[in-house]
């Protein structure tokens, strides 16, 4: 038996990033809010504590912070005519658990897509003609312009305290920024991280073959800073246990340090864990939804929360998972390449690099945080001239110190074994002297890459997984390719004792060792109710009522780390919802 | 690690490697099968290991210890870098992981039907790490047995060698267990007990911590970060326990 609650104006389907300043926007404008969260509550003076924080062992390898794949995961296959089989263990990607959600052990990388990314399907035809895109890849344009989303990406900013440096303000190039980023109207609200000896000796090498290294803008704030809620952020120790972890000097922005105290605060919010949503209750014929069930899993039972408005604020596939279990929309067929639920899930390309041995220097590996890391963005999306090369898309070059915890961090050079005096030897000869230059690139929708429910396996609620189809492609490999001989031309120059093997993308997707928790699609925007599940407000062309949050919303993914504009997109579409839609409810033209 | 330890352990190289000590203690009889008894073994060990009390176990069978034991050794032999790997304390390490929550499936999804996959496709069986192990060493002793005539644990330094060496490779035949899949979780699981916060029963002494030098905690470096540029920052490590 269901048991029916009171109406509230709004309900959150989760509460990380999206989640949290969503509801805070709505409470500040006089909406009651319930936030459901699945997992529990975390208190960062508790949990996050030291000593007990640095603990390699139990953040970075069990995985403390990540959702339990026992509860529900997904299931995975290459290509469509495969079964596809349940990934048992979270590997490739790390979705979070708990209030806050993957906000929590994120490493606070922080960017603006480029303008050319949110414009990417008319761009590419501009400059390169009808012919460019290949055929199967689907890549559309955002439903806003870089231009439109800039105040909002400032305000996301602002709420984080990212540390950086601006490389466009107003138009106005700056020589140490990235020159490459769109116009930006004010300064990052901390200045860069102290930088390692690593990410100065890539950037040093780089300039000088003509490069424009700058350091990545992270949410490691690099000294107290007070953001737009009146909540004081600390001062990033360069602790080197950044990312799976949480964070014990409130540097690292998160909801729990930028968002949750003041809207804990707040009578019109009501925060409810252990709150599992199995559905939403969808009224087809009134194109909208009155609530959604959820599970409490302390005691087993059902409830329906009704709700004047319904937010899916959970991570991609939690998003995608229910949009398709409760019947909304048109799941997308790579047959016939209609409907849109499912389309354009997309992925990032990692796991890439060079490592070089440098004899006599010293790194210090383990001090540093993400954004002691140095970037070039020369070889990334449109920075460069595609003409001849036969890809879209490019890649970020990195290259610092940041995570050197040593279960995990051990490089040693080509043709040490894995095991032995030998490779104890390499082992503590090299752990001080080694770095890597690291790639992240983009990945673009494929016409056989979405996702859809499995006809066999069941999450603990009962309901089908979600079903995977993604496997790297052509132009990944060529990506890959070009953008590595880059990476090992700057290597060269930098003149390592010893050269690594390039680390490339080669051959199929492997769930396995850890790539990137920045899994993108299967809601995407768009201006064409055909192509896409929301419109340019997140709002779901088939609920008015109803608006999506997060990266499940981007149509395609880019190099860059997609927090920056999953933040920006939230507060745009907070101010719709406010402004317009709650003033008169129907779908925002 | 007194210096004497390390004399010892170097003796012990060519000589048939000894069944691994505190873990056989109290054995019994039905795995000392082929072994030396464990009063040689005894005499063999370093001061230190002969003076300390039996190691107590959680979840581990005798046979499981001494085949964890051998591989901790050969994988982290002793030498004039550290102590052994079962000396550093990574057999406590296993059987407490298997003996927790990690050890009995926790962030494992385990619902059926289980089919047969590619690598790519990640682990995709039905046990349990604790089971999983159980049933790769069972597997992998009766493997050695029919290529050594011993068990693991009973064969020498250069034997075992051989033997991980065709696990890792894939070429040992471990019945309806994969081979590489046996060893790639082995090594893991021997690495994350040598390099993780003591705590966890490995990690003796910080021993890999003072190998690699990583401080471990605090991890302070706002201002250290600017004064060790390119300079060695190697103090005396401290773990969680330290500041506990």
């Amino acid at each position: 038996m269901v048991t029916k609650l009171k109406e509230v104006d709004a309900v959150m389907v989760g509460m990380g990033w999206t989640g949290s300043i969503m509801a805070r926007e709505l409470t500040k404008a006089g909406l009651t809010v319930v936030g459901l969260e699945r997992g529990g509550d975390i208190k960062p003076s508790e949990h996050f504590a030291l000593p007990n924080v640095r603990d390699e062992l139990r953040f970075s390898r069990r995985q403390e912070l990540i959702q339990d794949p026992a509860m529900e995961t997904l299931t995975f296959r290459h290509r469509p005519s495969e079964s596809a089989l349940p990934m048992r263990r979270f590997g490739s990607f790390l979705p979070g658990d708990g209030v806050g959600g993957a906000g929590n052990h994120w490493g606070g990388h922080t960017w603006r897509y480029l303008p050319s990314d949110h414009e990417l399907r008319s761009h590419t035809l501009q400059r390169y003609g009808d012919k460019a895109i290949p055929a199967g890849m689907d890549v559309q344009d955002w439903a806003m312009s870089y231009a439109e989303l800039e105040p909002y990406y400032d305000k996301f900013e602002k709420l984080c305290g990212v540390a950086g440096r601006a490389g466009n303000l107003r138009g106005q190039k700056i020589a140490g920024g990235n020159v490459f980023e769109g116009a930006r109207k004010n300064e990052y609200p901390t200045p860069p991280l102290e930088q390692n000896l690593s990410g100065m000796m890539f950037a040093k090498t780089a300039a000088e073959l003509g490069y424009h290294p700058f350091p990545r803008p992270s949410s490691n704030c690099s000294r107290p800073y007070t953001n737009i809620e009146g909540l004081t952020l600390g001062a990033c120790q360069l602790c080197g246990f950044c990312d799976r972890n949480g964070c014990e000097a409130n540097a690292k922005a998160g909801p729990h340090v930028c968002i949750l105290p003041k809207l804990r605060a707040d009578p019109k919010f009501e925060l409810r864990t252990r709150s599992w949503v199995s559905r939403l209750v969808y009224d087809k014929a009134g194109k909208k939804v009155t609530g959604v069930i959820y599970t409490d899993t302390r005691n087993g039972e059902e409830y329906e929360q009704p709700a004047g408005i319904v937010v899916l604020s959970a991570y991609v596939f939690g998003n995608v998972s229910l949009m398709l279990n409760s019947g909304i929309g048109k799941q997308y067929d790579p047959v016939t390449q209609k409907g849109a639920v499912g389309k354009n899930y997309c992925y990032q390309l990692s796991r890439m690099g060079v490592t070089m041995f440098f004899e006599d220097r010293n790194f210090n590996p383990f001090m540093g945080a993400p954004g002691t890391q140095m970037v070039i963005d020369d070889f990334n999306a449109d920075n460069f001239d595609h003409g001849g090369l036969g890809f879209l898309g490019g890649a970020i070059l990195t290259c610092g110190h940041g995570d050197g915890r040593p279960i995990s961090f051990r490089p040693t050079p080509p043709g040490t074994p894995r095991w032995g005096s030998a490779w104890k030897q390499a082992t503590a000869k090299w752990y001080q002297h080694a770095l890597s230059i690291s790639l992240s690139g983009s990945n673009y929708g494929n016409r056989n890459h979405y996702l859809d429910l499995d006809p066999t396996y069941k999450d603990q609620l009962g309901r089908p997984l979600l079903r995977m189809t993604y496997n790297f492609v052509d132009n990944d490999f060529k990506l890959s390719e070009f953008c590595m001989q880059k990476a090992v031309e700057i290597a060269r120059a930098m003149h390592p004792t010893i050269l690594g093997e390039p680390r490339l993308r080669r051959g199929d997707y492997d769930i396995t060792p850890y790539q990137s928790t920045h899994n993108t699609g299967g809601t995407i925007m768009g201006l064409d109710p055909s192509t896409s599940v929301v419109n340019r407000y997140l709002q779901s062309w088939d609920a008015h009522n109803l608006f999506i949050m997060g990266a499940s919303t981007f149509p395609q993914q880019g190099a860059y780390n997609p927090t920056g504009p999953l933040g920006a997109l939230t507060y745009w579409s907070a101010e719709a919802i406010i402004n317009r839609y709650v003033k008169n409810p129907g779908l925002l033209a | 690690m007194a210096d004497d330890d390390l004399n010892s352990a170097e003796e012990e190289a060519n000589m048939p490697t000894p069944p691994r000590r505190r873990f056989l203690l109290g054995a019994g009889t039905a795995v000392a099968a082929g072994l030396a008894p464990a009063v040689h073994a005894q005499a063999a060990l370093p001061a230190s290991a002969r003076s300390a009390e039996p190691e107590t176990l959680l979840v581990l069978t005798a046979p499981e210890a001494a085949f964890f034991s051998a591989v901790a050794d050969a994988m982290i032999p002793a030498d004039e870098l550290t102590a052994s790997g079962t000396d550093c304390g990574v057999v406590s390490f296993i059987d407490r992981q298997l003996a927790g929550a990690w050890g009995g499936g926790a962030k494992l999804y385990r619902s059926g039907p289980h089919r047969s996959a590619k690598r790519e496709y990640g682990y995709q069986l039905s046990l349990t790490p604790k089971e999983f192990f159980s049933a790769g060493i069972v597997a992998a002793n009766a493997w050695s047995r029919k290529t050594w005539k011993k068990d693991f644990d009973g064969l020498t330094t250069l034997q075992r060698n051989e033997a991980l060496k065709a696990l890792e490779e894939g070429k040992a035949d471990l019945g309806h267990l994969s081979s590489r899949q046996f060893f790639e979780a082995l090594l893991e699981l021997v690495m994350e007990g040598f390099f993780a916060d003591p705590m966890y029963g490995g990690n003796r002494n910080k021993v890999s911590w003072k190998l690699v030098g990583f401080p471990g905690l605090p991890a302070l470096y706002t201002k250290l970060i600017v004064t060790y540029r390119d300079k060695r920052y190697a103090p005396e490590p401290k773990s969680i326990a330290d500041f506990s």
